[in-house]
């Protein structure tokens, strides 16, 4: 705790901001990603977005799992709780989440679905013991950060012949994501111009630092991992910076306490032992993406929902006016949208960017006082964060 | 004592049955034996179906309240002197001196007596210590798993001095905002005790009676604007709640906030915001600015305000929303609790 009170020191902060003003070279402009949804959040709680000078402008990166998840997949998920009557689990930032004609996971257990909200993969199993009668369905979501957890809920389930247990796999990973962001080949994606990135210093906890150093080579963007104290924000914008005007292309550990070069190669070695790559998968905002996410290797594909239940994913369309889309890829801001704070708000939401308090929307509509200058001027005023 | 033809109540292991709600004689005897123990009114004592109050002038002010705070006991407190001070905050909180407080009690078959016991002992404190006596009563009984243990509802009366005039809608733009002390602490001890969510802390609840600060206040700035206890949803939904009677916007300053370190750190660790955590012994006022040094000086010199401190300013931008600047000099805007985060708090 001690070490969470040093990295939020105003002071300390202070000395930073003056440092990165100072590091900042004339005529020239900023644009740096942080890709992590939580980096979002704290950026905007912390209120440390109001104190980062004009050319430096943040860009609002796609890692938050519960955001690029596409309509199809979380209705796959709402269609099991609804017509397979199943038991089905899920982390609670996903009840909301609007899937075909505004039905959620929250709205199907108001109609008597059992969807239940749990912490973890361990939980679900552990109802899967608790009702054996019942199918029980963990919606698994996440960025490496998750992965490890559900790959060795798998295996524990596998090891003890569970049978009624499964997982419906939206397990993603960050480097397609990166690769989408910055390649003008992908035929899904407008590119957008970005000079570096803050990278997510709990997927590089796993999956290691090095494993960013092809991105940073191939498309020459520095990249400074990063933790999500407001010293850690600070000290990494600044490193960024200071590779930028050098020209640099490194990747950067911040988030040393924390992240290895190599990462948690056990970790590492769950996931590969039970999961395997998707040769495609639909991301929201990115589009359709090759190898870009994980399902379950063919020694587990007992436990695999969508072959269980022989599932087929639906393109379900955004909202036509939902920005979303563009909002993960960092083409526009939130409050660029339309239906911004008015149509779609946290307590009612239409795109998952304002469901989940890592989706770049519900930040902003939640710590932002700027959202509230757009609102009494009827401007978009504020699209510069 | 009415001597009854019953066996004596055994107030180590027995407990509470359906008859002790029936209005019988075993109904008698919980009064008698346990209640009577404690509570020493004259008013009590003279066995009326109500409590009378004596000929008062003034504007009569009035708030009733339920209690089902989970644990019933608590570092700091219990369900028992929170239901006192919870009422006469309310009262307090119009600007009332407050005169009297009824307390109705609905108890769960098979609860102990023991710490029903315990209950009415800190409740007849909580009352003597603020010199609000109990002038009416009563007690039902509900079959086991119809109601958690004991669940409490007080209602508090007071009388407003003349010249006093607390209203929310008064908030004005440039007033300051000034609460008494640290925030968020009973909400971060029933945190600790919670189930499942249990961790070490060294906090105890701040439950406590305001009336004799507040009193004290009004003496030194009888214009004080608005007074709100902080409780379920804290300082934030209390602030909410003002700026949208008022019309008005409310800034604060995260650094000017008093937060006791561990509330800080479980909030770190919970991901809670100590804005949103409920306090039971804190107030919050808001006043002009020419009253706010003789307000603090009458906080301060009590032992309920000795940390009071202002901490934003009412503004006429953004009529009700709550913003923060932030220790490092950013804006941003504070949420209205989200639902259910932490149920029966109080």
């Amino acid at each position: 705790m001690q070490l969470t009170e040093e990295l939020r020191l105003p002071d300390r902060a202070e000395r930073l901001i003056d440092a990165i003003a100072r590091a900042l070279q004339p005529g020239r402009s900023y644009r740096l990603m942080e890709f992590c949804g939580g980096h979002t959040h704290a950026l905007c709680h912390f209120g440390l977005l109001d104190r980062l000078a004009a050319p430096i402008q943040m860009i609002h990166g796609p890692g938050c799992p519960v955001c690029v998840l596409p309509i199809g997949r979380l209705q796959q998920a709402i269609d099991l709780a609804v017509q397979q009557r199943v038991l089905l689990c899920s982390y609670g930032d996903l009840l909301r989440v609007p899937g075909r004609s505004r039905q959620s996971l929250l709205s199907a257990r108001s109609l008597g679905a059992d969807v239940r909200v749990v912490y973890g993969p361990m939980d679900a199993l552990a109802l899967a013991k608790k009702h054996p009668d019942r199918e029980v369905v963990f919606l698994a979501v996440g960025f490496e950060t998750t992965t490890p957890m559900t790959a060795a809920v798998v295996a524990q389930a596998y090891r003890e012949s569970i049978p009624n247990f499964s997982v419906l796999c939206n397990h993603v990973l960050t480097e397609a994501a990166l690769r989408a962001l910055l390649s003008s080949a992908s035929q899904s994606v407008s590119s957008v111009s970005i000079d570096g990135f803050i990278g997510p210093g709990h997927v590089a906890a796993i999956i290691g630092t090095d494993a960013f150093s092809r991105i940073a080579q191939t498309y020459h963007k520095p990249i400074v991992i990063s933790g999500f104290e407001p010293i850690d924000l600070l000290s990494s914008l600044l490193h960024l910076i200071e590779q930028i005007n050098q020209d640099l292309a490194q990747v950067q550990n911040d988030f040393a306490r924390a992240a290895s070069p190599a990462g948690n190669r056990r970790a590492q070695a769950l996931i590969d032992e039970v999961m395997q790559v998707r040769e495609s998968f639909a991301w929201r905002g990115l589009g359709e993406l090759p190898y870009s996410a994980l399902k379950l290797r063919s020694t587990y594909q007992h436990f695999d929902a969508e072959l269980r239940f022989s599932l087929s994913t639906d393109q379900i369309p955004d909202h036509r006016k939902c920005r979303c889309p563009d909002v993960l890829r960092g083409a526009c801001v939130p409050t660029d949208c339309t239906l911004f704070g008015t149509a779609c708000t946290p307590d009612s939401p239409l795109g998952s960017c304002m469901v989940s308090p890592e989706g770049a929307c519900a930040a902003y509509y939640l710590h932002r006082p700027q959202r509230l200058l757009r609102k009494a001027h009827g401007s978009s005023s504020t699209s510069s964060p | 004592m009415v001597r009854h033809p019953l066996r004596p109540l055994d107030l180590k292991n027995g407990r509470v049955e359906l008859a002790h709600g029936s209005g019988g004689r075993a109904s008698h005897q919980l009064v008698d034996e346990l209640f009577t123990r404690h509570f020493h009114s004259s008013q009590l004592a003279a066995c009326h179906d109500a409590g009378i109050l004596p000929h008062v002038s003034g504007r009569i002010a009035v708030s009733t309240d339920s209690y089902v705070v989970s644990p019933l006991f608590f570092p700091g407190g219990c369900i028992g002197d929170l239901a006192v001070n919870g009422s006469i905050n309310d009262v307090a909180m119009s600007g009332a001196k407050p005169l009297a407080l009824t307390v109705g009690f609905i108890l769960e078959e098979g609860f102990q007596l023991a710490d029903l016991d315990r209950i009415a002992a800190a409740i007849a404190r909580a009352s003597q210590n603020a010199s609000v006596p109990i002038i009416s009563g009563d007690t039902k009984v509900v079959e086991r798993g119809k109601a958690d243990g004991v669940f409490l509802s007080t209602t508090c009366v007071g009388v407003i001095p003349e010249g006093v005039h607390i209203d929310p809608s008064r908030a004005r733009p440039s007033d300051a905002i000034i609460v008494s002390g640290t925030i968020g602490d009973h909400g971060t001890t029933i945190l600790s005790c919670r189930e499942g969510l249990s961790f070490d802390c060294d906090l105890e609840s701040d439950s406590a009676a305001l009336h004799e600060m507040v009193s004290a206040m009004l003496c030194a700035a009888p214009d004080l604007h608005v007074l709100r206890d902080p409780t379920r949803g804290g300082v934030s939904a209390a602030l909410h709640e003002i700026a949208a009677t008022a019309q008005v916007g409310m800034r604060l300053w995260e650094s000017a906030v008093p937060v006791h370190p561990t509330v800080r750190s479980a909030c770190q660790l919970l991901g809670l915001d100590p804005l949103h955590l409920a306090c039971e012994g804190r107030l919050l006022a808001i006043c002009p600015t020419d009253a706010v040094e003789p307000v603090l000086a009458a906080m301060r010199a009590h032992p309920l305000g000795s940390q009071a401190a202002v901490i934003g300013e009412v503004i006429a931008d953004f009529p009700g929303f709550v913003q923060l600047q932030t220790a490092y000099g950013g804006h941003r805007l504070i949420d209205w609790p989200a639902g259910e985060q932490l149920p029966r708090i109080c």
